[in-house]
Formats: structure tokens, sequence, C-alpha cells
């Protein structure tokens, strides 16, 4: 008993209470609820694994291993949850076609219910943080100020004032957040894919995970003004300097040659 | 250098010295002089001129329009309106049609008036004759005269009392200036080496602003944290927060490489400061899976699994680590102010 | 009324009002003795004689937009609370420099179009002094009598570098606050007095409260000042020169050949004008500048990736960026030489520029006035230099933008590091080479175009069968202007006794001049220019090639 409570204060207590209590709950719900509906709902979740499972062997085991384990061509999955895995494959970024400093994003190449099912199947294999549900990333309500400012403490460091991105150590970068969905960037907070950390709920609760997704999409939307005209890529002074010298001076400096130029003569006199 | 050391007939023959006369004849490459001036089209054709004159009208009346349309423009459009223009995005009306009516205004102005002086005012070339900057012997022998005369009429030369007294009192008055000074801002004694942190301090989680407990640190995240009783609204909070301001990350106890590092860590959460050690940008761009993070300013990336040593740029030294531990209550509390000072390298810092 | 009016005034008749209006001026000011040695001044007509004149042009531009956003700006950091027009910044604490800032941007109609014109204006106006000076540096034009206008030039550069630092400084944003954060790090890292400039710079612990209030008045009154008077002088300098020119046929040293100032001056420079400010203003219609309502309020714990100041600087933070972190600790101090040394790196390099002319000058030991503007190619070290000079700038450039190359064309950002450490010893020293290089092709091909005329791109085939391109020889003017150029002769030491049989003294700074010399005028560093003798005996001789 003694060695339990010494662990209570343990990271993954929190899970493992939750998933007693899923247990618990499951447990006594398959105990006491109408059998066939059971039988169903038991059916339907054990068949997503299973097709999930059969998916996973196809396109992921070669890296994670066949349970998931781990090779040294990919991290093991067990407790990555299924966030992780609706983010991963999701985005397009797994399966990786190859090795380098970091996984970039491509074209999704399953469905959402096939990814779905690969995440039953992950999420099988050990708990993990779990895909959010629609009203948890929906940004609507959100406080857009709070957002900008938890933004810039947060995560403007590396992904830039608006998110178009940014450099990391040695070929490594945080990708734009431009037309992410805010169920992916609620998933990356969660997750902390590849090298971003992540930005659990215990230190970052839903409602703050809320107000950075409404910051982002009010910034960096699809419809967001940019009141001063084209915004060169939102990427600041380099970009400005870049555009001053070839477009600015290269503009007046065209003009300083016609003025100064001599008018062309009549060729015969 | 002396004169004499370089004569001037050492030097090369002065470039085009000719004066525009008529050279040699057996120069080859001889100054032909000024070629004859060829008349333009302008210059022969009325139509032509014509052409020009109505150029140059219509340009002047363009930009009269163009500023009637900024007036237009500047009523029209409510500042807060936005439109979608290709290819420039979701734009301000008003900026966009503003800046292109004022610029349309300029430019024609412009293009008519040298247009104008291209193609209708008289384009032959002149020549101007350039005379030496430098004076005539005369003028200097006058010059010099003049200078001396004064001096003497002055008795500065002979009364070396005034002389050095003058000089002393011309010199010794911008000192008022200088001291004036004094009142710019404090000295720094002790300032840059102390921050908010102190004994029994609770860390501060900044995006719920609650004490942060030991489980809700958990390995691969990243968190910032304030000391307690640190206000947004306090007068001196930008001042404060520039030392005080706090990255936290876990790491598993067995991957933190540095003996000391562990021993100021709780059960491996590891507090070290936000505000890097090269120039004072707030660092904590954190890769965890390498633990290595990096400041967006100047690149100097550090090891946070290894007393947060400097592994590349320009910083000369590890990011201060703040002793921290979980108390009681659960929560994580500071052990005392940072070791050594917090930011930038300085002269004193020993 | 002075006597010369009276005078004047005899007629009968009436003079015309603007006569009139003249006449009065000139009992007062003397106009007509100005108008006599101006009105018909002489210019030269060369493109890149009009650089000068865009530096010029984007200053006014620049005070005339900078005066009215001090209208609207609040240069304090008092904080507030913002509930202005731009939601995404509702609730947030910012000082009043912010908000204000926000408010032009917002609130005031066309606020946010004059602050782009600023903006923009001030990128391209150093862009401009800086291509300007770049212009007078190849072509010579700094030679006497015009050190001095080259000192004013280069002063005006440095302070519309500082003048634009502060300004960029002023609306308290993040990034502009992470600009400030790294001067007073820098300024930190000066041994011994370090922390009392910062101290007494902020007004007490960094970032304080005086910052904005101090850099404002630096920004539109103390430095704006220094340079408008350095412009002014600048300006008569030129007019009292006389422009330089090209060498060509009736151009020499002794006159200007152009334009008058009135009619076709007044016309092109005054329309050049307008031009540049209509440029400029449709540059800010279309194109965002500084959208500082998406980078936040300053706050010493936020930060943004892609963290840069504006071109100007970016040489310094270059230099910064890409330095090893070295520190000393002895007896208690710090020496930052990995922050001190790019610090003072940065005014040295500029220096350099700025005294080369003096170190030419001294290695010629050529007193003469100067006013023929040169080809680069015709004095290749000068080139080489020049080009050496401009490629560790443009390298300083590259590492002050390290990170954003690295996104954009997929490298490590540690591997440009690296490129730039490596580039800042190894780029000038291959630029030089190369760039002399071509300079002595392109004397050759001269001298080649003097002898041989112009390769005419007609093949002939002569009656023994042998195919030869037709070469037409130049006419007069071009011959004139290839081979007007002056070539120095290499320095010598000279013999070691004068003709009385003394023993000369050659000092060692005489030696480093001779050395000099070689390097810059011997053999091998310039192709002899055609004599008449040789292009005699090839015309004479045996026809055409």
């Amino acid at each position: 008993m003694k060695k339990l409570s010494a662990r209570r204060r343990h990271p993954l207590a929190a899970v493992v209470v939750l998933l007693f209590a899923l247990a618990a709950t499951g447990g006594l719900y398959a105990a006491f609820a109408p059998a066939g509906k059971a039988q169903a709902d038991e059916t339907a979740q054990s068949l997503a694994i299973e097709e999930g499972k059969k998916l996973y062997a196809v396109g992921c085991a070669s890296c994670h291993g066949t349970g998931g384990q781990g090779t040294t061509d990919g991290p093991s999955l067990v407790g990555v949850g299924s966030a992780a895995v609706d983010f991963q494959v999701g985005t397009g970024r797994m399966p990786a076609q190859q090795p380098g400093a970091q996984v970039p994003k491509k074209k999704v190449i399953y469905t959402q219910a096939q990814i779905d099912q690969l995440a039953a199947y992950v999420a099988s294999l050990g708990a993990g943080p779990i895909t959010p549900t629609e009203s948890q990333t929906d940004p609507s309500n959100a406080d857009v100020g709070k957002g900008g400012e938890l933004f810039r403490t947060n995560c403007a460091q590396c992904h830039n004032f608006t998110g178009e991105g940014g450099a990391l150590t040695h070929g490594k970068f945080a990708p734009s957040l431009e037309g992410v969905s805010p169920k992916h960037i609620y998933e990356a907070m969660q997750t902390g894919p590849q090298n971003m950390p992540s930005f659990p709920d215990s230190t970052m609760p839903e409602k703050e995970k809320k107000d950075i997704i409404a910051y982002v999409k009010a910034v960096n939307g699809e419809e967001t003004p940019s009141p001063g005209g084209f915004g060169l890529g939102g990427l600041g002074p380099v970009s400005e300097g870049l555009f001053a010298w070839i477009f600015g001076l290269g503009a007046l400096i065209a003009v300083a040659v016609w003025v100064a130029a001599h008018t062309a003569k009549a060729k015969k006199s | 250098m002396s004169s004499q050391e370089n004569p001037e007939e050492a030097l090369p023959a002065e470039q085009g010295n000719a004066h525009g006369e008529v050279a040699p004849k057996d120069d080859p490459f001889a100054d032909p002089g000024l070629p004859p001036h060829k008349p333009r089209i302008q210059d022969l054709d009325e139509r032509a001129a014509k052409r020009s004159e109505r150029v140059v009208a219509f340009l002047f009346t363009l930009s009269m329009i163009a500023t009637i349309g900024f007036i237009a423009s500047f009523v029209a459009f409510p500042i807060d309106k936005i439109v979608y223009v290709w290819p420039l995005g979701h734009v301000s009306a008003l900026n966009l049609s503003l800046g292109l009516t004022l610029g349309i205004a300029l430019f024609c102005i412009g293009a008519g008036a040298v247009h104008w002086a291209r193609t209708l005012m008289s384009d032959v070339e002149v020549a101007d004759e350039r005379h030496a900057i430098q004076a005539s012997p005369e003028v200097k022998a006058k010059v010099m005269a003049d200078f001396k005369a004064g001096a003497e009429e002055s008795v500065i030369g002979r009364r070396k009392l005034i002389r050095t007294t003058m000089f002393g009192a011309l010199a010794l008055v911008p000192l008022s200036g200088v001291v004036l000074l004094r009142d710019l801002g404090p000295l720094p004694e002790k300032k840059l080496r102390e921050t908010s942190w102190d004994k029994g301090k609770r860390l501060i989680n900044q995006n719920t602003m609650e004490p942060l407990r030991a489980e809700d640190v958990v390995v691969g995240s990243l968190t910032f944290a304030v000391p307690e009783g640190l206000k947004e609204d306090d007068h001196e909070f930008n001042q404060k927060i520039a030392k005080d301001a706090l990255m936290i990350v876990r790491i598993q106890p067995d991957e933190i490489k540095n003996k000391q590092q562990r021993e100021w860590a709780a059960e491996g959460i590891v507090a070290y400061s936000k505000i890097c050690t090269h120039v004072g940008c707030p660092i904590s761009l954190y890769e965890q899976q390498t633990h290595h993070v990096l400041c967006p300013c100047h690149q100097s990336t550090f090891d946070l699994s290894d007393g947060a040593r400097v592994i590349f740029g320009p910083a000369g030294h590890p990011l201060p680590q703040l002793r921290i531990k979980v108390n009681d209550q659960g929560y994580l509390e500071a052990m005392g102010d940072f070791a050594e000072p917090v930011g930038p390298a300085f002269w004193e810092r020993g | 009324m002075s006597t010369a009016t009276t005078t004047e005034s005899k007629p009968q008749q009436k003079a015309p009002a603007g006569e009139r209006v003249a006449d009065w001026a000139d009992g007062r000011l003397g106009i007509y003795s100005l108008a006599k040695a101006n009105m018909r001044k002489i210019f030269p007509d060369h493109w890149s004689f009009m650089l000068g004149e865009i530096c010029m042009y984007s200053f006014i531009i620049i005070i005339l937009t900078g005066v009215y956003l001090t209208l609207f700006f609040h240069p304090s950091m008092n904080e507030v609370v913002y509930h202005g027009s731009y939601a995404p910044m509702h609730g947030i604490r910012m000082t009043e420099a912010y908000a204000s800032t926000l408010d032009i941007s917002f609130d005031v109609r066309g606020g946010l179009l004059i602050r782009q014109i600023h903006h923009w204006g001030a990128l391209i106006f150093l862009a401009a002094m800086f291509v300007h000076m770049m212009r007078v540096f190849f072509t010579g034009a700094f030679r006497k009598p015009r050190e001095v206008n080259w000192l004013f030039g280069f002063l005006l550069f440095v302070l519309g570098m500082f003048t634009g630092f502060t300004g960029y400084s002023l609306p308290d944003d993040l990034l502009s606050g992470t600009g400030v954060r790294f001067t007073q790090g820098a300024i930190l890292s000066v041994p011994v007095v370090g922390t009392y400039i910062s101290m007494f710079l902020f007004g007490g612990e960094f970032p304080g409260h005086d910052m904005v209030a101090r850099f404002y008045s630096i920004h539109i009154l103390l430095l704006p000042g220094i340079m408008l008077g350095l412009m002014v002088a600048h300006l008569i300098l030129v007019f009292y020169h006389k422009h330089t020119q090209f060498a060509g046929p009736g151009r020499t040293n002794n006159n200007v050949v152009g334009m008058p100032l009135l009619p076709v001056y007044m016309a092109k420079a005054g329309g050049f004008f307008f031009l540049v400010f209509g440029i400029i203003a449709i540059i800010a219609a279309a194109f965002t500048i500084n959208p500082v309502w998406a980078l936040g309020p300053y706050r010493p714990d936020q930060v943004s990736t892609g963290a840069q100041p504006d071109w100007y600087m970016g040489f310094a933070e270059g230099l910064i960026r890409v330095m090893p972190g070295w520190e000393i600790n002895l007896w208690g101090h710090t020496l930052v030489l990995g922050v001190f040394i790019p610090l003072t790196l940065f005014g040295v390099i500029l220096a350099v520029i700025a005294v080369w002319p003096f170190l030419e000058s001294w290695v010629t030991g050529d007193k003469r006035e100067h006013h023929i503007a040169q080809r680069p190619r015709n004095n290749p070290t000068r080139t080489a230099f020049g080009v050496a000079w401009i490629t560790v700038y443009f390298i300083g450039l590259v590492g002050g933008g390290n990170d954003l190359w690295a996104t954009h064309f997929h490298l490590s950002l540690n591997a440009i590091s690296w490129f730039v450490r490596i580039g800042f010893f190894a780029g000038p020293v291959l630029a030089f080479i190369i760039t002399k290089r071509i300079c002595l092709g392109l004397q050759r091909r001269d001298a080649e175009k003097v002898l041989h005329g112009r390769e005419s791109g007609i093949i002939k085939r002569l009656p023994h069968g042998e195919f030869i391109e037709v070469h037409e020889p130049l006419d007069a003017n071009k011959l004139h202007t290839l081979t007007a150029h002056e070539q120095y002769a290499p320095a010598e030491i000279g013999p070691a006794e004068d003709e009385n049989g003394v023993t000369r003294k050659v000092g060692p700074a005489e030696k480093l001049r001779v050395k000099l010399s070689k390097g810059m005028y011997g053999e091998g560093n310039q192709i002899a220019k055609p004599t008449a003798e040789e292009y005699k005996e090839i015309t004479s001789g045996h026809g055409h090639h």
C-alpha cells in the first residue's frame, strides 16, 4: 500500500485512475445494460480495432513493430493515444516517406474512417490522449485576445507571431499553422508530435487551448484581412528588406534610367 | 606624404586635359571635342512635338483626376472596409484606394515633367568650365596675412595667462552638461543580480495563473512560470518578468547528465531561466526529443539534459537553473533566488 | 531700396509683378547673384548620378510623413488595456505607444497608408544611400576635392541606420522590443561601463518606462536634425564642386557637359521627386510593411521566431549570430567577447570603407583635382576591394536571416551559420580575386577594341580560303573614350642615395606605401592602355585584323 501511495503523484497516475474508472464503468455497463445493445457497441468497437489492426499491419508495422512496440525505425506507440494517431495520420505525416530531420506534412492517404480505425487500434495498445470531440475544439466562443497572449508566450517562439512557422536546429522546423484544422492544432498541443513539446490539459486546460485556436484562426485564417496590402509571407523584416531592394529600389532605378537617358534622335536630319 | 617624394611628373598625364582644344593631329586618341547636336523627332516634326505636348497634358490631367479620386475615396470608404483584390488578398479598401490615387497623382506629375523635359525642352548639351577649388597663392597670402594681423591684434600670443585660463574655462564648462545627465538612471548596484525568486515562492503557471503541481508537469511538456505574487498590472511587471521568466520541463531523471542539475530538480522537473544568456531574448524553442532549446534571435542552443550547456551559437555560458522542490501540498516551489545573474553577461558579472 | 534697384527701375514702364517681387527679394537676399551662378548650372546626364536624388527625395518623404505621424503617436510607456478597433488585441495590456500605433493603423483614415509610406520610404532611403555610396566608390568620385563630401555621405548613412533603428523601436511591439533587448544586451557587453550605459539609457532596468520617450526625441529631433544639416552641406558641396562626369568626347577634367538646371534639370529632378514619392505611395498602397497589430505588445518574456531587425541592421545581426560564444572570466570580471567583438567589428567594417579614399590618395600621392568619374574596371584593385567589402556586408546579411534561409531552402540552420562563419573570411578573398580578374579581362577587351576595332559579326572568306571576322575600326569618339583614363605607375623606393651621394632614409611607412602602390598599379594589376604608336603600327601596317 505504501508503494502505491508513493506513486500517486506519478504523471501517469491520473491516466491509470482514469483507466480503472473507465474499465469499471465499462464492466458495470456490460453487466447491467441490455445485452443486445452492449453487444452491438462492443462489436462495433472491436470491429474498428480489428480493422485498424489490419491497416496497421500493412501501413505502420514495418517501422513501429507488429504490436506497436517500436523498432529502430520508429518509436513505440504504446500509450500515445488516439489523438496522436489522428494528428500524425490525419495531417499526412504518417506513414513517413523517408527518414530525415523531421517528417513533414503530406497528402493524407487514409480516409477519416480508416484513421479512426487505426486510432482505435493504437489506443487499444495503451491509454493516451483521446481524440477531442468537435465541441472541445470549437473556437467560436473563445477569448481571442487571451489566446493571442497565450500564443505569444507558448507558441510564437517556434511558430512565428501569426503561425507562419520557423526554423529549429539541424534542419528541423516548426511548421506553418496556415490551414491546419482546429482539431489538429488541439491534438498537437495535447500530444507534442515529434520535437514539439506537449501542452497537456494539466498545464494548458481546454479553455486556454480553445483561446489559442481562436487566435490562430483570427490571424492566420483564410479570410484574415491584411489591411496594409499583400503580406509578403508575414515573415517580417527579411522579406520586407528584400522587397524594398528588389522592387522598391529596382523600380526607382528603372525610372532614373528613363529620366537620365537621352531622348531618341531623329534618324536622318 | 610630402610632395618631394612624389614629384608631380611621376603622375600620369591628366585625364582629358585637352581643354577642348584641337588636339595634335598625330594623336589618334585625342579628344575630338563635343559631337555636334543631333535633333530629335520633336525638333523637326511639329506633329511629333504636338503629340508630346498632348501626352504631358494628359499626364497632368490624370494627376488631377487621381487627386479627386483620393478625396472621393477618403470620403467614400469606411476605414474598416475589407475587400478581396487579387493577388493582394483581403486588403483595406481605404488604404489601397488612397495609396493608389495618391501614387498616381504624384507619379503623373513627375512623369509629365520628365516627358516635357525629354521631348520638348532643348536637349543641346552645354559645357560649363570648372574652376580650381584651391585658392590662388595671392588669395592665400592675403588670408594668412589677415589672420596674422587679427591674431596679433587680439594679443592672445603675448598674454599667455588669458589664453591658458580661457582654454581652461572652455574645457570645464561642458562638464555641467555631463553632470546633468547623471539622473538619466540609477546606478547598476546589484540590480542585475537579483530576481523576485525567493525561498518558498511557488511557481505559478503562466497559462492559468494557478500554482503548478508536480504531477501537472509531464515528460515532454513545456510550461512557463512566474513567481508567486507577480501581477500583470504591477508597475514594475516588465522589469521583473525580464528576469523572473522561467521555463519548466520534465526529464526522466536517468536522462539528466549533470549531477548538480539532477539535485536542483524536483522529480526530474527542471526550472531554467527563460532569458538567454547571450543578449537576453526569451529562449524557449524546446525540442522535447533532443532536450535542446534554441534561441530564436541568435540561435544559441542549450542542452537542457546537461546543465543547459551551450552546444551551439554565440551564448557564452549556460542558462541559470532555479533550485526547486515539491512542497508538502504537492506544489512546486523555489528554494531561493538564482545562484547567478540571469540574462546577458556583463562586466561586473564575474 | 538698394542703389542697384533704384538705378534699374529708372525706365518709366512698371516692371511685371514677378520681377518686382524678385527685385524686392534681391535687395534683401541677393538672389540675383545666387541665380547668376546657379540658374543655368550644368548637370551631366547619367542614371547613376540620380541615385543620390533617390536618397534626398526619400528623406524628404520620410520627414513629411513623419511629421504627420507625430500628430497621432503617443510616445508614452504608460500602460493601458486595449479596447480599440482591432479585435484580436481586445483586453490586452499594452503601452500607449503601441495602442496609439494601432489607432494610427485602424482608426485614423489614411494613417496606415502614411505609416507604410514612412516605413517603406525608410527602407528605400537606406538602400538608396548604400547604392549611391557604392556608385561613388566604384567610380572614384570620392577623390580630391570630394573627400569631405564622401565623409558627409558616410555619416548620413550611419546616422540613417540609427534613425531607422530608433524609429522601428517606437511602436513598442514584440518584434522591435526584442531588437531593443538585443541592443541592451550588446550594451551590457561593453567592458567597465556597459551596465552604467544601460541603466542610464533605459532609466533603470530594462525595459523601464522611459525608452520610448527617449528614443522618440532621438528619432524625430536629434538625429534627423543632424542629418538635415549634413544633407544640406552635402548638397552645397555638390553644387560647389560641380558634378563629376564620365570621360567622353568633349568631356574633360576642366569642364562639365550636360543640361542646364533651368529648365531641363528643374523639370527632370523636380519631376523625379514626384516619381519617387508616387512609386513609394503605390508600394505602400499594395504591400504591407511591419504589421504591428499582428506582433503584439512587447513583453520581455515573449518572443517570436524570425526575430530580425530591418535590413540595414541585418549585417550587425548576422555578425552577432555567427560569432562563437567566447566569454572570459578573470579577477571577478567578465569580458563578453562573444557580443563585444561583433559589436566592434560592426563599426570597424563600416569605417574601413569610409577611410579608403584617404588610403588611396596616400598610396597614389596624387594631389590633383579629379572630376572625371572612372569606370570601375580601370581601377581593378579598388573595384575588387569594394566588391570584397560588399561581399562581407551581404554575407553578414545572410547570417542575419539564417533562420529564414533555413526554412525556405530546407537547409540546416547550423549549416548556414557555419557557411557564414567560413564565408566571412573566404568570401571577400574570393570576391577580390574574381573581381580583379574580371576587371583586367575587361581592360584587355577595351585595349583589343581600340587596336583592332569592334567585332562586327560578319565572317569573310579570304581569297586563300581562310575565314576571318571583320573588325570595324572604332570612330574617334570611342577611341578617345576608351583611352581617356589615366594609369598610375607603381611607386618606387628610389635610389638609396640621392644625386649628392647622401643616403636617403626610407621609413617603414614609405616602404608600405610602395608595396601597396605595386599591389594596386604594378604589373599584373592593370593592363597598360594602348599607345598611339601601337595603334598607328597596327592600323597603318596590314589592314583590319
